[in-house]
């Protein structure tokens, strides 16, 4: 049971892309995810590539957890394949398959769409597989904190965040507990029309909300008795700072920027 | 225990509406530094009610409660709430952080602790409660018990002036709740902190100093938990449950063996049992 109660695709590791500040790993991702559209011809495509690969690489994560992280997008990647394949009607006709012409602007196109596609699910996934949640929720936080001044209220944001994520396993619990104890009573949730089976669903559903509503209140009261009064002069126990390894980090991505816009035409 | 008074309520009375029946009525008593008081009665009885009154987290109607000297009102329950350390019922609910050592640092964060020294208090306080293996685990790994040792060490991090248990043991098994009694007992050893600890469980009260009694929103009786024992025929009355060991020796009473006092335990029994018989 607890093996399917970790919270997202976190693979525990100790390595480089582990280490880094989470802040610089979403703020590189951020921006990798935009240049991935400047990349237009193959040496553009083969240095983002051999960024994304060799990050991959030296993040250590085994190869089934990434390709687990690919699986739902393998379908979308094949289909633009395809779909470019059979809508592009440029260059020449490389060769027919039943009645469609496919031609070379086709296969080309295919090729850099998937790519894309491919590069971008890449290099997100390896976010979510070296950072927990908890260290991507400080990040956001850091990162949003000069939407402060605008009122826009970026602790409370990350303290829901954290909370949600305290109590996803513990709300998962819950639910099995329901659901047996709603089973032992005569619901059926495996068997029947789908009309029935989503019915049954109710009796799962609305204890947990109840149960969910007098925990938050209960929480509430158990923060305000801690002496929580909202973000003003808190300070925090988790810290992130940037190291020299971060600054390397960033070095390198800016001359793997250049060389991109060297590279494209 | 010295003479000082650290909480004070005087007449105090409590309803949650106006249409509602008195949940408190008239209720006075004081808790003195470094006592350790119980609070006992059934459920309905009020008992958790003084919990809440004595950090603001709800206010009375008539009468006044006085914390260290600051009487409790909405200008003064933030400074309150620092001298009142509160652990719930609900082991889950009260656990903020992601991980042990987050909840712990919650309350300290709140008050805008600098990071080192809440790495210092952290050591401190989860060696007190014996989970300082357990620093990155997350909560639906604990079990109960210990998930309210890791709520006594958060409030402990702050070092407030009382520590109020309110029925902590209530939702645990029989191993988790001998092992926040152990706790609780090596506290007060350790620590020197004044304990309040509200229950309906008359085997959690035998350690105290004093036991307050409530039954129907009133202080029934004041006593020490040795001479509240042989009142088990009016215990009885009020709705609690008096322990085994006490109905053993009242029993033994009627068979006119002599037992010199009201056991507070099974060693205390055994004692008297064994003296006797070497007497006889």
């Amino acid at each position: 049971m607890n093996n399917a109660m970790v919270i997202g695709q976190y693979v525990p590791g100790n390595s480089l892309v582990h280490r880094l500040d989470p802040r610089t790993k979403i703020t590189i991702i951020f921006i990798f995810v935009f240049i991935v559209f400047l990349a237009n011809n193959i040496g553009s495509y083969t240095i983002l590539t051999i960024f994304a690969l060799s990050s991959m690489l030296t993040s250590r994560v085994p190869l089934k957890f990434v390709l687990k992280g690919l699986m739902p997008v393998w379908f979308l990647i094949i289909f633009t394949f395809i779909l470019h394949l059979i809508i592009t009607k440029e260059g020449t006709v490389v060769f027919e398959v039943f009645a469609f012409q496919v031609y070379s602007g086709g296969l080309i196109q295919g090729f850099a769409i998937s790519m894309r596609f491919f590069l971008l699910i890449l290099v997100t996934s390896l976010l979510t597989l070296t950072t927990t949640p908890i260290e991507i929720t400080d990040a956001i936080e850091s990162i949003l904190q000069p939407l402060k001044k605008v009122r826009f209220p970026v602790h409370e944001l990350a303290l829901m965040m954290s909370i949600s994520l305290r109590f996803i396993p513990t709300l998962l619990q819950e639910t099995e507990k329901i659901s047996k104890a709603q089973a032992s009573r005569g619901v059926d949730f495996r068997t029947g029309k789908i009309k029935d089976r989503i019915q049954a669903v109710v009796p799962l559903l609305v204890p947990l909300f109840v149960s969910a509503f007098k925990r938050a209140e209960e929480l509430a009261m158990a923060m305000e008795a801690r002496g929580y009064q909202g973000g003003e002069g808190r300070t925090k126990l988790r810290e992130l700072k940037l190291s020299k390894l971060d600054v390397w980090i960033y070095l390198l991505f800016v001359i793997v920027i250049i060389g991109l816009l060297i590279t494209r035409n | 225990m010295s003479n000082l008074k650290l909480v004070e309520f005087r007449n105090v009375s409590f309803r949650y509406g106006d249409e509602q029946p008195w949940v408190l009525k008239n209720c006075s008593f004081e808790i003195y530094e470094q006592e350790w008081v119980a609070i006992i009665g059934h459920n309905g009885s009020g008992k958790s009610t003084i919990a809440k009154l004595m950090n603001g987290l709800l206010f009375p109607q008539e009468g006044e409660i006085y914390v260290a000297g600051k009487k409790v009102q909405e200008e003064t329950i933030w400074d309150i709430r620092k001298d009142v350390g509160m652990v719930f019922q609900n082991p889950d609910n009260q656990f903020v952080g992601t991980t042990v050592q987050d909840d712990v640092a919650f309350g300290m964060e709140n008050r805008g602790f600098p990071r080192e020294e809440m790495l210092a208090r952290l050591d401190d306080v989860l060696q007190a409660v014996r989970m300082e293996d357990y620093r990155l685990t997350e909560p639906h790994r604990l079990s109960g018990g210990q998930k309210q040792r890791v709520a006594i060490a958060s409030v402990l991090a702050v070092s407030p002036k009382v520590l109020i248990l309110d029925e902590a043991t209530a939702m645990l098994d029989p191993r988790g709740r001998k092992d926040i009694m152990k706790t609780v007992t090596n506290l007060k050893v350790n620590k020197d902190v004044t304990l309040l600890t509200i229950t309906h469980d008359l085997q959690e009260i035998v350690q105290a100093d004093r036991v307050i009694v409530m039954n129907e929103g009133q202080v029934w009786e004041e006593s020490s938990p040795r001479a509240l024992f042989s009142k088990q025929d009016a215990l009885r009355a009020i709705g609690l449950d008096v322990p085994f060991i006490a109905s053993l020796a009242k029993a033994l009473k009627q068979y006119d063996i002599p037992i010199t006092k009201e056991p507070l335990n099974y060693e205390e029994l055994l004692e008297d049992l064994w003296i006797l018989h070497s007497k006889t």
